[in-house]
């Protein structure tokens, strides 16, 4: 039998290669080398989660009406019994309540996106950690950008499709957001919503949106990313014969069909496990949409969440003299929407974005990058990490301060004059004591380097004293912790050339040799084997 | 088992008798009550409202002062808020208050029913308010909860959530989860508007819009059709879950997977 | 694996090298199936049995699927929902926990290593490419400025010619752009307020003190188009507070009725509806994003991102007792827009009859 199946198999194969020659493809996938590591599967959650998504989606669109014609209710749940709402909502009504599954798949596609766009924050946070953005990998770094922007695009377009009260106020944000841009937002208002605010064409614009355009481009980007991944070939982690020059891992085939194709089961898997047991968006709670109610705890989806905190946070009044809304020429500016909804997430996604080029800019580097840092072998950047994301979570947690004023009886208001200082002062904190955390750490590299484990074994030595023995690290061990770059800042050339001229471009010179400094200046340089061959002497 | 049957028939016969009749006697009380509550009020409570008076001089006098009229900045006058506040605010323990804080909390009540009906026949004495609702009156079941739906969020929803499950006002203040409050105490307060809550009357919500609204809660009793409620706080708990169950199991496995087999 | 020594192993001074060199790869350490047949006969089991899994649970999916009756009962629902679910975990878990036991325990575990080439092409290539480039380019005639006018004319046509596909879906896309629409509400001069949803009229006699009535203009229900559009702009809160407790803002004295106040429930801040009253303090809280108007003072800004104070509609009393509008509000509701000014004229709409904007 198996003769057999292998001249099938054989027969097949000459089949498809002699239409496609596919021969060649397969002889270089088939045993390309992936670096074993649990931290290079987060962006794999965020694939199949993705692929999750498509999967459930398109059951869900076989049911979901996107239209926002009024009809009545009179499906089985009691809450609803005769109520007026859109036929998006009925729909959705009628997918959670009548078919069996469907609010299952409802409740898996939900949980799925927020696992996307977690396992894309995740992976992103990995991958600027321990460096990987660099040379020669920035543009897989912004190919990898622009499908988190667009996550947030398919997140938020899909959140607002079931037409309920808490995504239509979600809605109604993004409309008075829209408005505060100056000359042209009413009529990107309009132009989005067909008209006044709700109007009768969003949800069928946003479902082409969510089913079409986005997942469309996603897709297109995921090809890039993964073409790119295969192009550089996977980063490895230092180790012993890891090089910048090769890859050292286990094969695509067999090793990581079966790792990364089990992968994708097991996230399908706690996903559905997930959605099996845990109620997720329930609109049947909020109701059709009605722009006059609204209810507490009325926040978007986790993604979202930083903006809508960013405005609570900005006052529209500063030290309650100064406004924060201008009027000027017959004019209005609001500062107090423009600033936190555009401009903060401008900045803080444009930083992100170039950071690849700003780093390679202020530290000079510019050789291909391999293998990777451990994050406190780059002090700065990690603290620069930190601080962002403190930053992030100061914001999604002023987004959720009624839930935690509620919870733990405290007030909103001293939560939210809290956060108005702590967004300044927080990410400074946390910026200067990770690099420090991070230089000590180094430090204890290089004690551990020069002077091997403790190992608890005290000894008493002829004269009397006691001392306990320290193991020497391995080759391997310690070629974990040496083998980084030692970089010194950046040296310019004088202010004054000997003819006493001042030099042009000297200031600009003088910023790059600064950024430079806060990079390299307090680094911890790598143990020497002449530092090691001295400090075992000194034990003996 | 026939047998059996129609023995203990025989046996339960006179208790199930005793019961019905005496399920007959308090339902026409109720019903006499209510159609005169006025006359009830003089009444039969005339020795209550007595007993009240000492009850209140004993409990409630060092706040609300002996005559009720409220001390400045301390407490409320009392003239006036009727049998259904006193029923409220001791009923749910958050009078007599503890301590001073943002708002009077709920917790256990230090009063018998009956201390709690004396005290509300002595307040009701002092001016006109108005009445504990009766039993019809906040029953769910002839409450229609779709019509409660849309008056909850209309209504109520902005302060205690959706269905109920409670939020954050200004100040450390809050609007209590109602999912334990008795429908009675639910009616009371849309009627008397405790503390920061609005006042609800008869002319803004109708007595049968409030039984809707009680229905609407109740049907929140039924749970979930999508599973565990994870408090129905929204999706603030969401995400929060979606990151540690959900991707915390899924990165635990990408521990073991990345791990060397022994 | 590793040929290189230890470089300080020797301790003699003059060999001492400048930095640490590579160990090379670390030792290979068999796993327990590698060298013990029982230990491997173990994990196939071990993997044969998660494939079963997922195979029961691919039974109890599509089981639970056919043999469970969903009734109307929210029980009922969660059960077939929740069995279908543990279900597919199953289905999906066990072959994944398979595969991936399988991979670690039985594959070959070998590290390799493969060279990486440098990105950059090489030099040949590099200059291949130019050439072709200017090979072509001198084909066309662009490159040496042979053909400006072809050049000039074409990339404006390449310029404009996505206009002709996006003005006019674009231009549509606005419906009327008639933006000024955000300036007026449905309000007019008579038009009585009514209860929210149902419409009922509301006398001043139902309003007692902290009461808190949420309110739509009469006749919202009835209207054929742009219900919701209208309802969006119109809605109001009503309050009545203790006379004593109102301060009401110069101009406005006769905009109220015996502490009977009544507010646009839209946020001046990004439009959510306000609805929060808080019937001591008299602040009303926006849930979004927590900005608190002082409705006893002009319902100002006292905590939070708005900064107008929500519109007023002025109110009277008409011959029956009931609430009406005096007029529109005499400011466009809701968030700011750069020309709300333009739109914000005190007594614009209020001498307006019973005009209809629809």
């Amino acid at each position: 039998m198996g003769a057999r199946v292998n001249t099938a198999a054989a027969g097949t194969a000459n089949w498809v290669d002699e239409r496609t020659s596919i021969g060649g493809f397969v002889k270089f996938f088939a045993r390309k080398l992936f670096p074993d590591h649990w931290s290079f599967m987060l962006g794999e959650i965020a694939l199949y989660s993705f692929v999750v998504l498509l999967l459930s989606g398109v059951f869900l669109t076989a049911f979901f009406v996107p239209s926002m014609t009024i009809v009545e209710y009179d499906g089985p749940l009691a809450t609803m019994k005769g109520v007026e709402m859109s036929e998006a909502f009925a729909s959705t009504l009628h997918m959670s309540f009548e078919v069996p599954g469907g609010l299952l798949m409802r409740q898996i596609h939900h949980w799925s996106a927020l696992l996307f766009t977690a396992a894309i924050v995740t992976h992103m946070a990995r991958v600027f950690f321990t460096g990987a953005f660099r040379k020669p990998r920035e543009l897989n770094w912004l190919v990898g950008f622009t499908l988190m922007i667009l996550s947030l695009a398919a997140g938020f377009s899909g959140y607002s499709l079931p037409d309920d009260v808490l995504s239509g106020n979600g809605l109604r944000i993004i409309e008075g957001v829209t408005r505060s841009v100056p000359i042209v937002g009413e009529y990107i208002s309009y132009w989005i919503f067909g008209g006044e605010f709700p109007g009768e064409i969003l949800i069928p614009r946003l479902f082409t949106m969510h089913v079409l355009l986005v997942p469309g481009l996603i897709l297109v980007l995921v090809a890039l990313h993964l073409f790119l991944v295969f192009l550089h070939k996977h980063t490895q982690y230092p180790g012993g014969g890891r090089k910048d020059t090769n890859v050292v891992g286990l094969p695509l085939f067999p090793v990581y069909t079966a790792k990364a194709g089990g992968f994708f089961f097991v996230v399908f898997g706690v996903i559905a496990l997930v959605a099996a047991i845990f109620t997720i968006n329930p609109v049947w709670n909020y109701g059709p949409y009605d722009p006059s109610p609204v209810s507490a705890g009325t926040q978007p989806d986790w993604y979202i969440l930083f903006v809508d905190g960013a405005l609570r946070l900005m006052p529209g009044w500063l030290f309650d003299v100064i406004p924060m809304e201008w009027e000027f020429w017959g004019y209005t500016l609001s500062l107090n929407i423009l600033t936190p909804a555009l401009i903060l997430p401008g900045l803080f996604f444009g930083f992100l974005a170039l950071y690849p080029w700003i780093e390679a800019w202020a530290t000079g580097d510019r050789g291909e990058k391999h293998v990777l840092d451990r994050p406190r072998n780059a002090p700065v950047r990690t603290g620069i990490g930190v601080a962002l994301i403190s930053f992030y979570v100061i914001l999604v947690m002023e987004g959720s301060n009624d839930i935690i004023a509620n919870l733990f009886h405290l007030s909103l208001n001293d939560l939210t004059y809290f956060f108005r200082i702590g967004i300044f002062v927080i990410p400074v904190l946390a910026f200067w004591i990770t690099r420090r955390l991070a230089i000590g750490l180094q430090r204890k590299d290089r004690e551990l380097v020069l002077h091997g484990k403790e190992t608890g074994r005290i000894v008493r030595h002829e004269h009397g004293e006691y001392q306990e023995v320290h193991e020497p690290l391995t080759d391997q061990e310690r070629w974990v912790l040496v083998s980084y770059d030692d970089i010194a800042p950046l040296e310019i050339e004088p202010e004054y050339n000997d003819r006493g001229v001042r030099r042009k471009g000297y200031r600009w010179d003088r910023f790059k040799q600064r950024l430079s400094r806060l990079y390299f200046e307090k680094r911890i340089s790598p143990v020497t084997p002449e530092e090691l061959a001295e400090a075992q002497h000194a034990h003996h | 088992m026939n047998a059996l049957a129609r023995h203990r028939y025989h046996r339960a016969a006179p208790v199930v008798l005793v019961l019905l009749l005496l399920a007959l006697i308090t339902g026409v009380a109720a019903a006499v009550s209510t159609a005169s509550s006025a006359d009830a009020a003089t009444a039969t409570t005339a020795e209550d409202a007595a007993e009240g008076q000492k009850l209140f001089a004993a409990n409630c006098a060092s706040c609300h002062g002996l005559d009720a009229t409220g001390t400045d900045g301390v407490a409320p006058s009392l003239v006036g808020v009727g049998a259904a506040a006193v029923d409220f605010q001791v009923g749910t323990g958050r009078m007599p208050m503890q301590s001073s804080g943002p708002q009077a909390i709920a917790k256990r009540t230090q009063f018998s029913e009956e201390e709690i009906s004396q005290l509300a026949a002595y307040v009701a004495s002092l001016g006109a308010g108005p009445a504990i609702p009766t039993a019809e009156q906040v029953d769910p079941e002839l409450g229609d909860a779709a019509k409660g739906m849309e008056l909850f969020r209309t209504n109520c929803a902005m302060c205690h959530g959706s269905v109920g499950g409670g939020g954050a006002l200004t100040q450390g203040k809050y609007a209590p989860n109602l999912w334990e409050t008795t429908p009675t105490h639910i009616y009371e307060a849309m009627l008397t508007g405790p503390q920061s809550m609005p006042v609800f009357n008869d002319a803004n919500i109708t007595p049968e819009g409030k039984r809707d609204i009680i229905a609407y809660l109740k049907a929140q009793d039924e749970g979930s059709p999508g599973g565990l409620r994870l408090g129905t706080i929204g999706p603030v708990a969401e995400g929060m879950w979606g990151w540690l169950v959900a991707l915390g199991l899924i990165i635990a496995s990408t521990v073991w997977i990345g791990a060397r087999s022994s | 694996m590793s040929t290189t020594e230890n470089p300080t192993s020797h301790e003699s001074e003059h060999t001492t090298p400048e930095s640490f060199e590579d160990p090379g790869l670390p030792y290979h350490r068999p796993r327990r199936a590698d060298v013990d047949p029982k230990a491997e006969k173990k994990a196939e089991r071990q993997v044969a049995a998660l494939f079963g899994v997922s195979i029961v649970g691919t039974i109890v999916a599509v089981g639970a699927y056919m043999a469970l009756d969903m009734t109307d009962e929210i029980d009922s629902i969660r059960f077939v929902n929740m069995m279908i679910g543990l279900g597919i975990f199953l289905a999906m878990i066990g072959i994944g926990f398979g595969a991936i036991h399988w991979a670690k325990t039985l594959m070959r575990d070998h590290e390799m290593v493969e060279e990486r080439h440098e990105l950059r092409s090489s030099e040949e290539a590099r200059a291949g490419a130019i050439q072709n480039l200017k090979d072509g380019a001198e084909d066309s005639g662009i490159g040496v400025k042979r053909r400006p006018v072809l050049v000039g004319t074409g990339l404006s046509a390449l310029l404009l010619a996505p206009l002709a596909v996006l003005w006019p879906q674009i231009g549509n896309m606005g419906a009327d752009w008639n933006t000024s629409n955000f300036g007026h509400t449905m309000w007019r001069k008579g038009m009585r307020l009514t209860r929210d949803p149902d419409g009922t009229p509301i006398k001043a006699s139902d309003v007692t003190i902290g009461s808190a009535f949420h309110v739509i203009p009469e006749g919202l229900n009835e209207l054929e188009h742009h219900k919701i559009e209208e309802k969006a702009k119109a809605v109001v809160l009503l309050l009545r507070l203790d006379p004593r407790d109102l301060k009401i803002p110069e101009g406005r004295e006769d905009w109220s009725f015996d502490g009977i106040v009544a507010y646009s429930k839209i946020c001046t801040h990004v439009g959510c509806p306000v609805a929060l009253y808080e019937q001591q303090t008299h602040h009303l809280l926006c849930p979004c994003h927590q900005s608190t108007f002082d409705v006893s003072d002009g319902a100002k800004v006292v905590f939070g991102p708005a900064k107008r104070p929500l519109p007023q509609l002025p109110i009277a009393i008409d011959d029956e007792g009931y609430i009406v509008a005096q007029s529109d509000f005499h400011e466009p509701i809701g968030p700011s827009y750069w020309t709300r000014l333009k739109d914000t004229s005190d007594g614009m709409h209020a001498d307006d009859s019973e005009g209809s904007s629809h």
